[in-house]
């Protein structure tokens, strides 16, 4: 692909913390080469803020190669830019023109609060993950691998909802603020495997309990969450969570509910 | 939602079959016999009280679930995505629903209500033939139905589907099958309910 280079309009979203009224201010970056990530255009636009010895605007990234999920922008009304299964760090310059305006807001959920201008508070997740999010497993020697049998198409459907990066953008995508595709895909990975058996009732309830507990909308199966899903992890995995849960209720003895 | 929903469509089977006899064109002997066999039965009448209960409830949990929902992004997106990642009818239940339950108010006070009054009041059934043959013969009636069955059928597109993903039993070997059923019915009952105030107004049925 040809190499150009272009001049944009950034309208990004500022917000001092927590507690400050954000607002969005325009900024204008020049000769931006299509070949950079968008990540790496923000960059540039913080090197000249500091030259210009004014706040860098902060967004959170880490991996840089689309692994992580720590990246978190939604550009021009998409969570995570236009680019199918994508992250925000995989999205390259050569998407846009020169004399292109992109507007960037941070993920926007009441349970994802602003920590500062594009960086947003993702800990509800990681409560979810803690309220059900893990297996038994005995101390002492390694197991033998493949000692338990697992059936092929199993192993895949687990392995494709493990996939889940817990990046958030199911919820900033889903006009709800559900993060019903989050937890289907946690819940889903485990149970799917002989190893997630144990706590497997307990971890539905428990999961969808810490889920309502932190504020998230209720799932109306609109889709936009696996739209946006930058790993494409699909509604099937709510219809499974759905089973899940209402099998674990159903025998309440199990999960003490 | 979805057994409230699901309860709703069956009854939309019944309606819809019961009222499609007019199509006999035989001046409305079999649709009045089946409908004097809805007005009477003890069994259809309870259902009819069953009926009611899940209508409101179905309201009530979409209106408080419509409410939670929009509660939860206090500072909206200033660029919102349109119909790029979902569909239009997806996001627009509760509108949808609502435009259903304003027609609601107009069909039940033209038909149950009239015919359930002249019931209780000694005074029997009402010729619903006749009574159906001389309401549609006003336009803005005929306009009224007519809106009320497209959002219907948008309001089904998603509903029908949406009740079985709930439940957890759009699993990926039948997901296909139900998503295309639910397209199915959410054209043609609106389509056979659309087209009786169409075949009175244009005298097709007479």
């Amino acid at each position: 692909m040809e190499h150009n280079t272009m001049n944009l309009t950034l309208k990004v979203w500022r917000q001092k913390n927590n507690k400050a009224k954000g607002g969005f201010e325009t900024f204008n970056v020049k000769n931006i080469s299509s070949e950079m990530s968008f990540l790496e255009m923000f960059d540039v636009l913080n090197e000249q803020l500091v030259a210009e010895n004014k706040e860098p605007v902060a967004f959170d990234h880490d991996c840089r190669e689309g692994i992580c999920g720590a990246c978190s922008m939604y550009i021009n009304g998409r969570a995570h830019g236009p680019w199918h299964h994508n992250t925000t760090c995989q999205l390259h310059m050569r998407e846009y023109k020169d004399g292109d305006t992109i507007v960037v807001e941070p993920w926007r959920a009441d349970s994802f609060p602003v920590i500062k201008d594009l960086v947003v508070d993702r800990s509800a997740f990681d409560r979810i993950i803690q309220a059900g999010g893990y297996i038994s497993v005995n101390t002492g020697n390694a197991v033998d691998a493949n000692s338990l049998p697992i059936d092929k198409q199993k192993a895949d459907e687990s392995f494709a909802a493990a996939t889940c990066i817990g990046c958030g953008a199911c919820v900033a995508a889903c006009p709800n603020t559900s993060a019903m595709l989050f937890v289907s895909a946690k819940v889903s990975h485990l149970a799917l495997l002989p190893q997630g058996e144990p706590e497997r009732q307990l971890r539905a309830v428990k999961m969808v309990e810490q889920m309502d507990t932190e504020g998230f909308g209720s799932c109306t199966n609109i889709g936009a969450c696996e739209a946006e899903c930058p790993k494409g992890i699909s509604l099937e995995n709510i219809a499974r969570l759905n089973r899940e849960y209402i099998s674990a209720i159903m025998d309440g003895d199990s999960t003490g509910v | 939602m979805a057994l409230t929903g699901l309860f709703l469509i069956l009854f939309l089977v019944v309606h819809c079959y019961v009222n499609a006899q007019i199509f006999w064109n035989d001046g409305g002997k079999q649709f009045n016999e089946a409908a004097h066999f809805m007005g009477t039965n003890v069994v259809i009448r309870i259902t009819e009280i069953g009926l009611f209960a899940f209508l409101i409830l179905h309201i009530v949990q979409g209106l408080m679930l419509w409410a939670k929902n929009r509660s939860r992004r206090s500072v909206k997106y200033a660029v919102t995505p349109g119909n790029k990642v979902s569909p239009w009818y997806s996001r627009s239940m509760a509108l949808l629903g609502t435009l259903v339950l304003l027609f609601l108010i107009v069909h039940l006070s033209q038909f149950w209500a009239p015919n359930r009054f002249s019931q209780t009041t000694g005074n029997g059934e009402l010729d619903l033939y006749a009574r159906m043959k001389e309401t549609f013969s006003m336009p803005w009636v005929v306009a009224v139905y007519l809106l009320g069955c497209f959002a219907l059928a948008w309001h089904l597109v998603h509903g029908f589907y949406s009740a079985f993903q709930t439940m957890g039993l759009a699993k990926h070997n039948y997901k296909k099958m139900i998503k295309c059923v639910g397209v199915a019915f959410a054209i043609i009952v609106p389509i056979i309910f659309a087209l009786m105030p169409i075949c009175f107004y244009t005298g097709c049925l007479n």
